[in-house]
């Protein structure tokens, strides 16, 4: 590998890698202030123990041989033929990939906040790495849904909608917050981890072009006209909706474009991420107040800005895929020439994530909540986890 | 000897202060309050939720005064706190049995 080439994946690495504690004060400044410690912590956890299965057994499972239809095997149990095999690309690589192993648990978090023990989401993390992540991101990448033609630059399909069924089912499990729903306690936290997002995230879609070429280059104007375009809309919308144009319609807008334009990041160009942007805003903004229909608590929207815009973001690859602008080897887009096609094994994709990643996360949050337990007691969700589970409090008053 | 006790807004304790100097008042106690009256609070809202803010902030001004001044210093602090629009506050006097100077022992209208 060229060293330039080298040089981006490490650098994307290291931007992915901050968009956890990014992802942490997002969700952190949504949450009450009694909680935010809590929150911070489920997420930082992530960057703790992931790192360690991602080396051990994970990138092995999920990637090694790439061909495998349906999981990987141990040949590269603890870097084993990696680390002393040449000029480090396929290290960098190992690396860029775990920090997306990372924050993918720690997108589920936001869904459990204000009463998930930690004790469950220390063994919740690891069990569904394996048992979700690894699987998924082997069918996807490489896999037998890569191989039928789907498509998933960056992580739509494989983290977004993976993580974002998972919070659904996680807090089917976990019941329903006591005290309900609070405004967020710290905006401006909400404001800053916005923006560390956005900045990482340049890794996460730029990045995954996997050398600093043009379709890098596309992923990275992607991503930030996506972004805008959605955060535009849905402020537009709640402006005209609730009255008010609001920073926290302004981040979730943000979020919600950036997690639509992962899956296509290095397959659309031209206004196609200002379209895509939009469209997930929109849809996005309204997706949030589901919840309340359906009835289930999911603290900090998870499935409405996650799953929701991932799958969105999945589906419109469908419509906006444009190969002949990458001269790259993969289907085209209904607006692009292509047929339907796609846009099926699109769907199919995203069916398979769905109902996998729902189901095994039904199962182990059941298993955990028949075993050690999963919530935390009505006398510890009153007075805040942050003291009960942590032993430290945010503020000091 | 009677205690003032005054809920106002807080963007208008500045100018209750001014004019209560300005009048001669020797001293005023100030805290920052949360409560609701026929205001009722407010709403937010956040990603197409509302939620009802029930406690608005309000600062509670006391001044404690001989029985001669109390109608001068009411009159006062509504004049220099009123609005007209709703979430003004409220004044409400209350008999005072004894005061003490801490400093100096003394007692009585001698110690306001």
């Amino acid at each position: 590998m060229e060293s330039g080439n080298l040089a981006w994946i490490l650098i994307s690495a290291a931007l992915v890698l901050f968009m956890t504690p990014g992802l942490a004060f997002f969700y952190g400044g949504m949450d009450r202030g009694r909680n935010v410690l809590n929150m911070l912590m489920m997420n930082f956890y992530c960057v703790l123990i992931v790192p360690i299965l991602w080396v051990l057994v994970g990138y092995s499972l999920s990637q090694v041989p790439f061909e495998n239809d349906f999981i990987g095997n141990f040949d590269a149990f603890m870097l084993k033929n990696i680390t002393e095999a040449g000029d480090g690309s396929t290290l960098a690589t190992v690396a860029f990939l775990g920090m997306f192993a990372a924050i993918t648990p720690a997108l589920i978090s936001g869904a459990v906040a204000d009463r998930m023990k930690f004790s469950a989401w220390a063994l919740f993390v690891p069990f569904w790495l394996f048992l979700a992540y690894v699987p998924i991101f082997k069918w996807v990448y490489g896999g037998w849904l890569g191989q039928r033609g789907s498509i998933d630059f960056a992580g739509g399909t494989a983290i977004h909608v993976n993580a974002g069924i998972a919070a659904l089912a996680a807090v089917l499990v976990l019941g329903k917050r006591k005290a309900g729903a609070a405004p967020p306690h710290s905006m401006p936290l909400v404001m800053i981890g916005t923006g560390i997002l956005w900045f990482g995230w340049f890794g996460f879609n730029a990045g995954s072009a996997l050398a600093a070429n043009g379709q890098a280059a596309q992923a990275f104007m992607n991503t930030f006209l996506a972004a805008a375009a959605a955060g535009l809309a849905w402020v537009i919308v709640e402006w005209l909706r609730d009255g008010h144009p609001t920073n926290l319609g302004a981040a979730s807008g943000i979020v919600a474009g950036l997690v639509a334009i992962t899956p296509a990041a290095g397959y659309v160009a031209g206004a196609s991420p200002i379209f895509i942007g939009l469209i997930a805003g929109v849809v996005c903004c309204y997706a949030v107040k589901l919840k309340n229909k359906a009835g289930y608590d999911d603290a900090l929207d998870v499935v409405g800005v996650h799953f929701v815009g991932g799958l969105v973001g999945s589906l419109l690859i469908g419509f906006f895929s444009d190969p002949d602008f990458f001269k790259g080897s993969f289907e085209k887009g209904l607006f692009f020439g292509g047929d339907a096609g796609l846009l099926l094994e699109q769907a199919l994709a995203n069916g398979v994530a769905i109902v996998w990643s729902f189901v095994v996360t039904l199962i182990l949050m059941l298993v955990l909540k028949n075993t050690i337990g999963v919530r935390v007691s009505d006398e510890t969700e009153y007075n805040g986890l942050d003291l009960a589970e942590h032993g430290e409090t945010a503020y000091h008053s | 000897m009677k205690l003032i006790t005054a809920i106002v807004k807080p963007f208008k304790v500045d100018d209750v202060k001014d004019a209560l100097r300005s009048a001669g008042i020797a001293g005023v106690t100030a805290s920052e309050v949360r409560g609701f009256g026929r205001q009722g609070g407010h709403t937010e809202t956040y990603r197409g939720s509302e939620y009802a803010i029930d406690f608005v902030p309000k600062v509670k001004l006391e001044v404690l005064a001989s029985d001669s001044d109390v109608q001068r210093i009411v009159d006062i602090i509504t004049g220099a706190a009123q609005t007209g629009k709703i979430g003004d506050g409220k004044i409400w006097v209350t008999s005072v049995d004894s005061v003490v100077r801490i400093r100096t022992g003394e007692t009585g209208e001698a110690a306001i």
